[in-house]
């Protein structure tokens, strides 16, 4: 294959690459998830964690 | 379980102690360049021994424990979980110590590899090596243990900055020893001239530029009580930023024995990184919108913002001199050194300093500092103190580009270059000036640490509980 093929296809590769990450991070489904995610900062100053009670995603269950 | 924030303290106290430091240097040998003579005729003390010195200080030992102790203190913070091992963070905090202190003790005495920013022989690299694998051990072995679902932005920024510094000190510092202090580079040439900028521009774009947007990102929505203006801005300028830096190296070498077609590529990459580059930048001003109104009352706010001002002026300027037409101009005048300290200055040190701010009464339960008018002196010394230096290596380099590249009719140069150095003496007096103010706001940081930590205790402060979602996420 002409190496030049190879180059053409790379430059596509990487634009949808770009393209897709867009849609991935303003796709309507992520929007709650990065909403929360920003406010992760803040958390602690508000003192209003709610407590992770009971059995959870497994991360959460060690004895502090 | 409790947070791990002794290492924190510490590495926010090496910050202050080798900020002065660095800077402290940084002022002498601009007074050298105004007064040559201030050498005393001493081989330590010249300009060429003392100049790694003092990049090596401000970049590595201010930047490099501001990066670290807040990295720690972050990944803590927003995965809710204390560091892996208290036994790897000493170590990290000892081992980057030891390192510094090797550097202030080769550097004058002229061991050097004449690498720029990668001066330090082979046996202080492989230190280094080994303290930054401790350190990636340490920061992603944390991130493993979250107990939130979610890896927030600043830790992606952190995490690109360790991955990447760790393959740029190993690639570039490739060498055959000698002895002791003395090893030659296993590449030759124009290719090692190119694996140098490959490394020297990516040590610009993830260590003072990922690292500190790291920072950012986690402090500047922390001082503002809001959260980050957009998240999903941040997640594509973050893989739109690291994907581009990593080309953008031989505009270091234009006009030189580097092929022209990558001279051509890395000024093209360098101008692209204006978009990504300016993502950053607004997303952390507009983290502000609607809450204007703090920073008439809140010098850490000012800091963070005027910080982030300067990252949008010096990503600006970065791009435009990289073309190749105003490089040829701007190419090894003071200009270059006036565009990378409104970087290290006004963007580097100025989100430190902010971020620190924030941190440093956090460490004892507190919100402020001791003293807010001790900020806001500080606030203006710095901003003062950075305008003066970038306005007067700006004329300076401009008519220094202008006086080498005159000619008379007969082909011969207008000007010979000690003309042109005689013509640049009265804004080295300016930048020296400029200098020193900036420093002098540092003891007021350091007094002001001291009043706020000196007489507390520091009490352990719990992880917090995180908040439900991240189970469902």
């Amino acid at each position: 294959m002409d190496i030049n093929v190879l180059r053409g296809a790379i430059l596509l590769v990487l634009i949808f690459s770009f393209i897709g990450l867009w849609a991935w991070a303003w796709s309507r489904k992520r929007q709650s998830t990065f909403e929360e995610a920003s406010r992760l900062p803040l958390e602690e100053d508000n003192g209003q964690i709610p407590n992770n009670e009971g059995p959870d995603n497994g991360k959460g269950s060690e004895p502090c | 379980m409790t947070y791990n924030d002794k290492v924190v303290k510490q590495f926010v106290i090496a910050t202050i102690l080798w900020g002065i430091v660095g800077m402290l240097v940084g002022v002498i040998i601009a007074a050298q360049l105004w007064m040559p003579a201030l050498n005393l005729d001493i081989p330590w003390l010249t300009y060429g021994r003392l100049r790694p010195l003092h990049t090596n200080a401000v970049i590595f030992a201010f930047g490099g424990s501001g990066l670290i102790g807040t990295s720690l203190y972050v990944v803590q913070r927003t995965c809710h979980v204390r560091l892996i091992s208290d036994k790897l963070a000493s170590l990290v905090f000892w081992g980057w110590q030891i390192i510094i202190v090797a550097a202030a003790v080769t550097l004058p005495l002229g061991w050097t590899q004449g690498k720029e920013y990668a001066e330090l022989e082979w046996p202080i690299d492989i230190l280094i090596t080994l303290v930054w694998v401790a350190y990636a051990v340490l920061f992603f072995g944390t991130i493993v243990k979250r107990r939130v679902s979610h890896i927030y932005v600043a830790n992606w920024f952190y995490g690109a900055f360790i991955l990447t510094i760790a393959l740029l000190h190993i690639v570039n510092n490739l060498s055959m020893p000698v002895e002791i202090g003395k090893s030659y580079s296993i590449y030759t040439g124009t290719v090692d001239a190119m694996v140098q900028w490959w490394y020297g521009h990516n040590a610009v774009g993830f260590f003072l530029t990922a690292g500190f947007l790291g920072m950012m990102y986690y402090f500047v929505p922390k001082q503002a009580e809001g959260p980050v203006y957009s998240y999903r801005l941040s997640i594509v300028h973050f893989w739109a930023l690291i994907a581009i830096y990593m080309w953008a190296g031989p505009h270091h070498l234009h006009y030189t024995a580097l092929p022209n077609w990558v001279q051509s590529l890395g000024m093209i990459f360098s101008l692209i990184l204006l978009a990504p580059s300016w993502g950053g930048m607004i997303n952390g001003i507009m983290t502000l919108s609607g809450a204007w109104h703090k920073l008439r009352t809140d010098p850490v706010l000012k800091f963070m913002i005027v910080a982030l001002s300067f990252y949008g002026m010096s990503t600006f300027e970065g791009p435009m001199m990289s073309i190749k037409t105003v490089n040829a101009l701007s190419h090894y005048t003071d200009w270059t050194i006036g565009h990378v300290h409104s970087g290290a200055l006004g963007w580097v040190a100025m989100m430190t300093i902010g971020s620190l701010y924030c941190l440093i009464p956090r460490l004892i339960g507190e919100k402020k500092m001791y003293s807010i008018k001790a900020i806001d002196i500080h606030f203006w010394t710095s901003t003062i103190g950075v305008v003066m230096y970038i306005t007067s290596m700006w004329i300076a380099g401009v008519m220094q580009g202008l006086m080498w590249r005159a000619f008379n009719d007969d082909g011969t140069l207008t000007y010979s270059f000690v003309e042109a150095l005689a013509a640049t003496n009265p804004y080295y007096v300016v930048r020296l000036l400029g200098g020193l103010l900036f420093l002098s706001g540092m003891f007021f940081f350091a007094w002001n640490t001291w009043k706020t930590l000196g007489s507390k205790e520091m009490k352990p402060i719990p992880a917090s509980e995180p908040a439900d979602w991240g189970e469902h996420a």
